[in-house]
């Protein structure tokens, strides 16, 4: 979907996360915010939590670990 | 335009509240995208948070991703009524007002609740009418006026309202703005109903800075019985 991963590490297996909920496997050195862009390239009006903590923008160049709960959120219709 | 900018705009409202939830790739548009081309505020909610904790997580990435400290506060007892859950609801509060939060709080027709919420240094207090969704309209009008009497923050109708004339009455018993969903996005023509709800307020908030006249248990003749004409013997005979 023409976003963009990191090569992968030599001798590195891949990294098992969830995202929103589903399983996910991403190559080692995987950032949070690579992950983000894996389902909303634009990467506008989101919001990340990590293991049910806010993650900022800034902090988004962080590596993923094995067994991250990453949820990605946006605005939708409804109250 | 589609149904849902055509109500916002007929509507005229200057805000329009929306719910966090996981980004669907498959989406088409944003949300975001039409609400920001129509030149209204986005106030995110905690739509779905039955404790404190969700309600306050929710909050921060709301602000994260729309870059506002506005939210509206909800957090729920049950999923049948979707009523708040008072005990919680009041704890979020004070925990997103020490952190900077514009907290504007859907709370129950409870005036002691209203006025904890206030005092805990909500930015208004946001009423309910009846169950959300219900169209039920304004359940218990007295309740509505002893907050809004009492409050120094805008008081706003929230949930429960049917149609315009629910939205006339809760200006009218003193509320600053009612929040509407259903009554709009559910009936058959929305963006006629938005119309009629910007008419309803507009004429309830008239009415109520026109000062009503009492209610009363009999009547009051709007014209005397002096200087009538005298029929004298030929009429009613």
């Amino acid at each position: 979907m023409g976003c963009q991963q990191p090569a992968a590490s030599a001798g590195g297996s891949d990294v098992a996360v969830r995202l929103n909920g589903e399983p996910r496997d991403v190559p080692p050195g995987t950032t949070v915010g690579d992950v983000v862009r894996l389902i909303a390239p634009q990467a506008r009006g989101i919001a990340v939590a990590v293991n049910g903590e806010v993650l900022p923008r800034s902090a988004w160049s962080a590596s993923v670990a094995p067994g991250d709960d990453v949820e990605v959120l946006t605005a939708a219709q409804g109250g | 335009m589609s149904v849902l900018e055509r109500a916002v705009v007929a509507s005229g409202t200057a805000l329009v509240t929306v719910a966090m939830r996981r980004v669907d790739p498959s989406a088409h548009g944003s949300l975001l995208d039409v609400l920001s081309r129509l030149g209204v505020r986005v106030l995110p909610n905690t739509a779905g948070c039955f404790t404190a904790a969700e309600a306050v997580l929710t909050a921060r990435l709301a602000r994260e991703a729309l870059q506002t400290s506005w939210v509206k506060l909800e957090v729920i007892g049950d999923e049948i009524s979707l009523l708040p859950d008072g005990s919680e609801l009041l704890k979020a509060a004070e925990e997103l007002v020490n952190d900077g939060f514009v907290v504007l709080p859907y709370t129950n027709d409870d005036p002691v609740l209203a006025r904890r919420l206030e005092h805990a240094g909500c930015a208004a207090v946001m009423p309910l009418g009846a169950p959300i969704g219900s169209g039920l309209g304004i359940q218990n009008p007295h309740a509505i006026a002893m907050i809004a009497e009492s409050a120094e923050v805008p008081v706003v109708l929230d949930a429960g309202i049917g149609t315009a004339s629910d939205a006339a009455l809760a200006m009218e018993l003193g509320c600053s703005g009612v929040m509407v969903a259903s009554a709009i996005t559910r009936c058959r023509d929305p963006e006629t109903m938005a119309r009629a709800f910007a008419l309803a307020v507009e004429a309830g908030a008239a009415a109520w800075a026109a000062g009503r006249i009492p209610k009363r248990r009999f009547a009051t003749g709007s014209s005397s019985f002096e200087d009538m004409a005298d029929f004298g013997a030929r009429v009613g005979a």
